[in-house]
């Protein structure tokens, strides 16, 4: 039974960390230039010895304001704008714009696009998990898998690339549709992709998942019950690790998730290993979604006839995307001009990162590298 | 052919002697010999440090789909060559708060620790800077020295991740220390000797690791994994812990500084396999079995500095091999694997062995 409203477990030593609190205990920061916290997060962390007490997040060091700067941008702007969020998902954050405005425009878009967007968000999931696992294991000190990963990575940006010019940032999306209809090589090189990449991830848990020492590291270590996740907010396969269902694409299908068969996957225990898990298997997910859509992109336009100027009615706009880390979801107050009002992004890392103060009290310094890594942060999301 | 220096160098390094000892008094005699060896050792100590920062990048490479050094000379082979030169000219930070002397001091010492333990290695049959009668005690004992470096560098650094980096490395070489030694006490008991050349010699049927059954196996299989951990490689490489403490104990070096680190580091690895090669696999012994008279014969032709040298590689190569496929392990499984499974396995191996040698079942 789930209790949103008990929140003893929140309530340990909350105190900010001005000063070490007792003889043994010594902070140390960890960031903001650090190998392990993938970009300028800085983490405070009190220790005693080797085991870590408490810890504290300082963001705000790759801040950009984007929220702020896309009250002066039109939606059409905006959408540049998302990708530089999380930018490993830059795809789903352009999605979740795009959907936003068309459901506030009451816009139909083409069955193509539907396809078209699913796909390439499944291909951009794909590849996030692929940079995800590479530097995991990294992290752990394995560092073949970063060239694992990043050999396999190279060929969905090649698609990319060759889709639409982007290969990180793709903006491919836009209000009502896509900016251009799909490459004639598209649906060939997926297809190659698949099936390259099937022969190649049973090579992934060879090297890595099956590995004693790997096991014995992220085993039990970083729990997140599934009540914490639910309060705490943490979403995506690091929320589903803890086996909280909160995979959007199924509770609120969007694009063509309708039209698809996929599981959810759950995790069970809670723990680094279980988040692990249930990357590795969404992967399987994700190639068995791409399958299903292909070979049935259907014919017709790329984008719906869109006006120039957007301009959405006043009121209130909530759109949310599941992306390759969790829910984004996206708040527009519009007052009827061409820019929004306000604009909010529920950005999933941001509410994942509140949980890890919580699980790493008591674990090791190894061991918050491993959490952190089964997390999967990505930086300029937390600060946008 | 047996009489030829690449097989014997008895006569070769004797006669220098000799010469020396004719030459001058005996006094000065030595002293040029000192410098002489000092002079070998340096060079030799250079290039090898050279070839394997290649040789690893290389292999590291192969095994991540990668070409690594290839631009610089034939086959990158001079990268190297370049790096040190960059290493040389950088500059050589000063730590404000830093306990100065010390941290100057760190570097020499973990460098010298290995300085001293190659002295007592057997390249060859009478290729040997000294013969002692205690080489495999005097072995462990300096080369257990560098730990003192390690844990000064990270003291005298002023820093909290050099410190961390420091301190887990003392626990870690105070811990693989004792499996390291009970690992080369199961060779000297099968052979009843601590000198090199006498524990090669005994190899001349087959080497240690055929005759000592399977305890001589799991005991080779203890070192390989103590000496990893003792020389700080992966999956061991706690001390520096790249993704967790930045760079550990050697973080605030630069320059030539940290050079004397990387090379200590590279030099260990090369100590520790050629001690394994010695000592397990045979020497500069070569490949000899029973009754196989004609390939015996065969294996004779090729030099001992050869099978020497091959040996060594071979277990550089695993070294490698596992530092590269590995992930690394916590603090706390590092000293609960030694001191819960190698220790009491290698006590009663040990025991076995003994056993087996008093009985005389080995061959």
């Amino acid at each position: 039974m789930l209790n949103f409203l008990n929140r003893t477990d929140m309530e340990e030593n909350t105190k900010p960390m001005t000063a070490p609190e007792t003889e043994e205990e010594y902070f140390i920061n960890m960031g903001p230039q650090h190998p392990s916290t993938h970009g300028v997060l800085r983490l405070l962390v009190s220790l005693q010895g080797e085991i870590v007490k408490r810890l504290d997040p300082h963001l705000g060091y790759i801040h950009r304001g984007i929220e702020k700067m896309c009250e002066k941008d039109t939606y059409i702007q905006i959408i540049h704008l998302t990708d530089r969020m999380d930018y490993l998902s830059a795809h789903m954050n352009n999605e979740a714009v795009c959907l936003l405005v068309e459901d506030a425009l009451e816009i139909e878009v083409p069955e193509r696009v539907k396809y078209i967007r699913t796909i390439m968000a499944e291909l951009q999931r794909l590849n996030s998990h692929q940079l995800w696992w590479a530097t995991m294991g990294m992290d752990l000190g394995a560092l073949t898998t970063f060239f694992y990963g990043l050999r396999d990575r190279e060929k969905i940006l090649d698609i990319f690339e060759e889709t639409c010019g982007g290969r990180l940032l793709l903006s491919y999306n836009t209000p009502g549709g896509v900016m251009y209809d799909i490459h004639p090589n598209f649906q060939k090189r997926v297809k190659e992709f698949i099936k390259y990449f099937k022969e190649r991830l049973p090579e992934y848990d060879q090297l890595l998942t099956g590995n004693v020492i790997f096991q014995e590291r992220t085993k039990g270590i970083g729990r997140l019950t599934r009540e914490e996740a639910v309060n705490y907010g943490v979403t995506g396969p690091s929320g589903r690790g803890s086996g909280f269902s909160c995979d959007i694409r199924k509770k609120f299908p969007y694009s063509a998730y309708p039209y698809v068969d996929f599981k959810e996957i759950l995790g069970v225990d809670g723990d680094a290993l279980s988040r692990y898990k249930v990357r590795m298997e969404e992967m399987w997910e994700s190639m068995h979604i791409i399958e299903q859509l292909i070979d049935n992109i259907p014919e017709g336009p790329y984008t719906a006839k869109m006006k120039a100027v957007l301009k959405l009615p006043a009121g209130e706009y909530f759109q949310r995307v599941e992306t390759a880390r969790g829910e984004l979801g996206v708040y527009v107050i519009s007052d009827g001009n061409k820019t929004p009002y306000r604009m909010k992004f529920r950005s999933p890392n941001m509410c994942n990162l509140s949980a890890l103060d919580h699980i790493s009290r008591g674990a090791k310094i190894a061991d918050l590298v491993a959490i952190g890594a089964s997390f999967d942060f990505v930086i300029p999301d937390i600060d946008r | 052919m047996k009489d030829h220096w690449l097989y014997d160098f008895t006569s070769l390094t004797a006669g220098i002697e000799a010469w020396l000892q004719e030459t001058f008094t005996p006094f000065w005699a030595i002293a040029w010999e000192m410098v002489i060896i000092g002079l070998v050792f340096l060079i030799f100590y250079a290039v090898t440090g050279l070839i394997l920062v290649y040789a690893e990048r290389r292999v590291c490479a192969f095994m991540q789909n990668r070409l690594g050094p290839n631009r610089v000379g034939p086959w990158g082979l001079l990268q190297t060559i370049a790096d040190f030169i960059k290493l040389l000219m950088k500059e050589l930070v000063k730590i404000k708060e830093a306990d100065k002397f010390l941290f100057n001091l760190a570097p020499f010492i973990v460098i010298i620790a290995s300085f001293m333990a190659i002295a007592a290695i057997p390249f060859a049959k009478g290729l040997h800077a000294i013969d002692f009668n205690i080489g495999v005690f005097y072995v462990m004992a300096v080369s257990s020295m560098g730990v003192v470096g390690i844990l000064l560098a990270g003291w005298s650094s002023n820093n909290k991740y050099s410190l961390i980096g420091a301190i887990r490395s003392g626990a870690q070489i105070v811990s693989y220390e004792l499996s390291v030694g009970l690992a080369l006490l199961s060779v000297v008991i099968f052979s009843g000797t601590l000198q090199f050349s006498e524990i090669v010699e005994s190899q001349a049927d087959a080497w240690w690791i055929f005759k000592g059954h399977i305890p001589a196996v799991i005991s080779f299989v203890i070192f390989l994994i103590a000496a990893t951990a003792e020389t700080n490689r992966g999956p061991f490489d706690l001390a520096e812990a790249e993704s967790e403490l930045t760079a550990g104990y050697h973080t605030e070096y630069s320059g030539i500084k940290f050079a004397f680190f990387f090379l200590a580091e590279y030099m260990n690895m090369f100590i520790v396999a050629s001690i394994a090669a010695t000592v397990f696999l045979g020497g500069w012994m070569p490949l000899h079995f029973w009754g196989f008279d004609a390939f015996n014969r065969v294996m004779d032709y090729i030099p001992p500095v050869v099978w020497y040298m091959g040996k060594t590689a071979f277990v550089i190569f695993l070294m490698m091999w596992f530092k590269w496929t590995f992930p690394r392990l916590r603090i706390d499984q590092l000293l609960t694997l030694e001191w819960k499974y190698l220790l009491p396995i290698n006590l009663v191996n040990t025991v076995l062995i003994a056993f087996l040698t008093m009985m005389k079942w080995h061959f």
